[in-house]
């Protein structure tokens, strides 16, 4: 499968501003509680961060747990959420080795990436990138 | 101005009483509708909680931290407004920070806080969503380093990546009344003083995280306009300047206009300007880059310094160090030193300590002019030869400063004004209105700024700016000058309300705030903000005059007429007439 996604381009470029989780936040809101990715210092600020971005698994965890079929593999890798048969177990936010199920509290169901790429275009430092596109490079700054 | 949104968690303000330890909200619609946020929702609370004539250093002094509608939401608007009355001067405390501060205050669903009381033990404040605990602080109180008490946090706490950890160093805890709050370990609530009210409060810490959601009056329109700011912020040359080199960048420019204090402002132009210039400090330091949550320039420059260690061979230390234009000025030219590495020793000792870099190093500064005039000899300093660029010395002196084992030390350590009026030398001990000045002597608007400014900071009316850009052909006349200072001063009360960085006043445009703070369901106009900028301003004086300032009782230090400026000597006459000029501008109508 070839697969579609927003990848972590150089993290060491990261100035941990946090725009990419604004900018996924736009989309469904303001704030950020709707972010589906995060930043956070590797522990202090002067080592760097961690940038928490789904890796659109070919042969995802989070799918592998849910009980009623709510995820649903994702064109491309990865997954996507189908509410209505969503029951907010929270068994896919446990699976995930990585931490990319992002809880929307409001809602009480899960929030995953799916690859949009806006994010990108929030990044002033080239920190991320979309793979596996022919129109990749529409993807910047 | 009108609001729409009822919903607006801005509106909260926490109450937190140390003393009792309790905490409740309110609702305080009436003063964010009436001022938007930030200094001028902080300048009422302000009024109301902290009574006449308080000492700094009592429980009744209140702490006040507020943002505005436009945190969380646009691109830049990352500061928060601190609000207190000082140690430092006896008055008006304000100061703001970046970091995650504003983020975390209105993600956690707050427009203010406001810490009230004192504990009987040290304490530090968590603050998750809505949820307040007061956590025993006995384990990390009197820690050596700040640094320490950062990673404990980071550690103990939850919340990472959404969060801000406020804190104070030994120098807030032993109420030094320049100490800092440390946020992020790298930015800071700097000047006048907050650390000591945080230290004398017993609370060492605040921490404050949540993730929400805020509510606009028109999404699709708001995100138009989001794109607008963030294009000015990241295409636009409006950031530039802070982008690349970060404000170290006008360490050269200043030195060439000869406006760049050097030891003790008995020069304007260091030599060795060079050495610790943005430029040098990028070549062969910068080892990273970070930013203040949702702001795309990434100002803050952080030098790596590696160090071997003496008794072990092949064992370096990498310390981690953030530069900036103000504490290369104090810790730098004013003390002479123009060895890179022995400046960022330096700074690292005073960010150790949480001081304000530029009150520490006007406070060495003068202590070294009065140790080569002979007012204080070895006896004061207890045996340290304090001389110009001998960075290893001012480190032992700091070291003392800290820790105060004797009278000299334990005066110095009260800043400039005070050690002055005890030992002499006031000529050249360099305070405005008992506040170490900044590093811009750049004409008669830098100096009249530091003066009548509301803080006594360069920031205030900006006067270094204006002196750069005053047109060649047009003489300076005390009136014009007070009146432009008061102009900008007045339009940044706007900025510091919404609140957004000054350093983003070329993206803030007086024309395009309305716009933006209509798709928030706020309703203004360019001159109605205009005229809350003036009110705002306008009430921090009437709450200076009533602690007593006097524009006539201001000192001017001799050598600030001594030393030419660009714009060539500056004059008493001229600078006292700006004051009654001041005076009569800002009491007008209070």
């Amino acid at each position: 499968m070839k697969r579609v996604r927003v990848v972590i381009s150089d993290s060491e470029k990261c100035v941990g501003c946090q725009c990419c989780m604004f900018a996924c936040a736009r989309l469904k809101g303001t704030g950020l509680s709707k972010a589906r990715i995060g930043v956070r210092s590797v522990g202090g600020m002067e080592r760097g961060f961690v940038i928490i971005l789904c890796r659109a698994c070919e042969d995802p965890p989070c799918l592998k747990v849910c009980p009623t079929g709510a995820l649903e593999p994702r064109k491309g890798g990865g997954v996507r959420l189908r509410e209505d048969k969503c029951i907010g177990c929270g068994y896919c936010q446990k699976a995930c080795p990585i931490g990319c199920v992002f809880w929307d509290e409001e809602a009480n169901k899960p929030m995953i990436c799916v690859h949009c790429g806006y994010c990108i275009k929030y990044c002033p430092h080239g920190v991320l990138k979309m793979e596996g596109r022919q129109d990749a490079e529409r993807f910047t700054t | 101005m009108q609001n729409d949104l009822q919903l607006d968690p801005l509106y909260n303000v926490l109450y937190v009483d140390l003393t009792k330890k309790r905490f409740w909200v309110r609702k305080r619609k009436d003063l964010f509708e009436d001022g938007l946020g930030g200094v001028s929702v902080g300048v009422k609370l302000l009024e109301e909680e902290c009574p006449p004539q308080v000492d700094p250093f009592s429980p009744e002094n209140p702490i006040i931290f507020v943002v505005g509608p436009f945190n969380g939401l646009f691109p830049l608007a990352s500061k928060t407004v601190a609000l207190f009355k000082s140690p430092h001067t006896g008055n008006l405390g304000e100061s703001h920070a970046g970091g995650r501060s504003s983020i975390a205050i209105r993600m956690a669903g707050y427009g203010a806080i406001v810490i009230k009381g004192a504990s009987d033990a040290p304490v530090y404040l968590a603050v998750h969503g809505d949820k307040v605990f007061f956590r025993d602080a006995g384990a990390i109180w009197g820690i050596e380093s700040c640094y320490t008490v950062g990673r404990i946090l980071r550690e103990v706490e939850p919340g990472s990546g959404m969060r801000t950890i406020m804190r104070i160093g030994l120098g807030g805890e032993k109420l030094i009344p320049f100490a800092t709050v440390v946020t992020e370990t790298y930015r800071h609530f700097g000047r006048l003083g907050l650390g000591a009210v945080f230290g004398s409060k017993k609370l060492k810490a605040l921490v404050i995280s949540g993730r929400r959601s805020l509510p606009v009056a028109d999404r699709l329109a708001y995100r138009k306009l989001y794109d607008v700011v963030w294009k000015e912020a990241v295409v636009s040359s409006a950031m530039k300047k802070y982008h690349d080199l970060g404000t170290a960048e006008n360490v050269m420019p200043l030195n060439e206009l000869g406006g760049l204090p050097t030891r003790n402002l008995l020069e304007t132009r260091f030599e060795k300007a060079r050495e610790i210039s943005g430029e040098r400090l990028a070549e062969g330091f910068l080892g990273r880059r970070l930013a203040c949550a949702h702001c795309p320039t990434g100002c803050i420059h952080i030098a790596a310094l590696r160090e071997p260690y003496e008794d072990k061979p092949f064992f370096y230390k990498t310390t981690m160090i953030s530069y900036d234009y103000e504490p290369i000025y104090a810790l730098g030219a004013m003390l002479g030193i123009g060895n890179p590495e022995g400046f960022l020793k330096l700074l690292d000792r005073v960010e150790t300590w949480g001081l304000d870099a530029m009150s520490t190093g006007v406070v060495l500064a003068w202590a070294t002019e009065a140790f080569q005039k002979g007012i204080i000899g070895e006896q004061e300093t207890m045996g340290l030869k304090l001389s110009w660029g001998d960075y290893l010395t001012y480190i032992k002196a700091l070291e003392n400063l800290l820790r105060q084992p004797n009278d000299f030390y334990r005066h110095l350590a009260q800043g400039v004004e005070v050690v002055s009026s005890v030992y002499g030398g006031q000529d050249y001990a360099l305070a405005f209105g008992k506040n170490e000045m900044p590093g811009y002597h750049t004409g008669p608007c830098a100096v009249i700024g530091y003066l009548i400014g509301s803080r006594h900071s360069h920031l205030d009316g900006a006067g270094y700016s204006l002196d750069q850009k005053w047109p060649k052909d047009k003489a300076f006349t005390p009136k014009e000058v007070v009146e432009e200072l008061f102009k900008e001063e007045a339009w940044r009360q706007v900025l510091s309300s919404l609140v957004v960085c000054f350093f983003a006043r070329g993206v803030y445009k007086p024309e395009l705030v309305p716009e933006l703070l209509g798709v928030l369901g706020i309703k203004t106009t360019t001159s109605q903000l205009i005229e809350l900028g003036k009110k705002v301003l306008k009430s921090k004086y009437k709450f200076k005059l009533r602690e007593g300032f006097s524009f006539e009782a201001l000192r001017i230090p001799k050598r600030v007429l001594e030393t030419p400026t660009p714009h060539g000597w500056l004059e008493e006459a001229f600078l006292r007439e700006a004051l009654r000029y001041a005076k009569k501008l800002y009491e007008e109508d209070l």
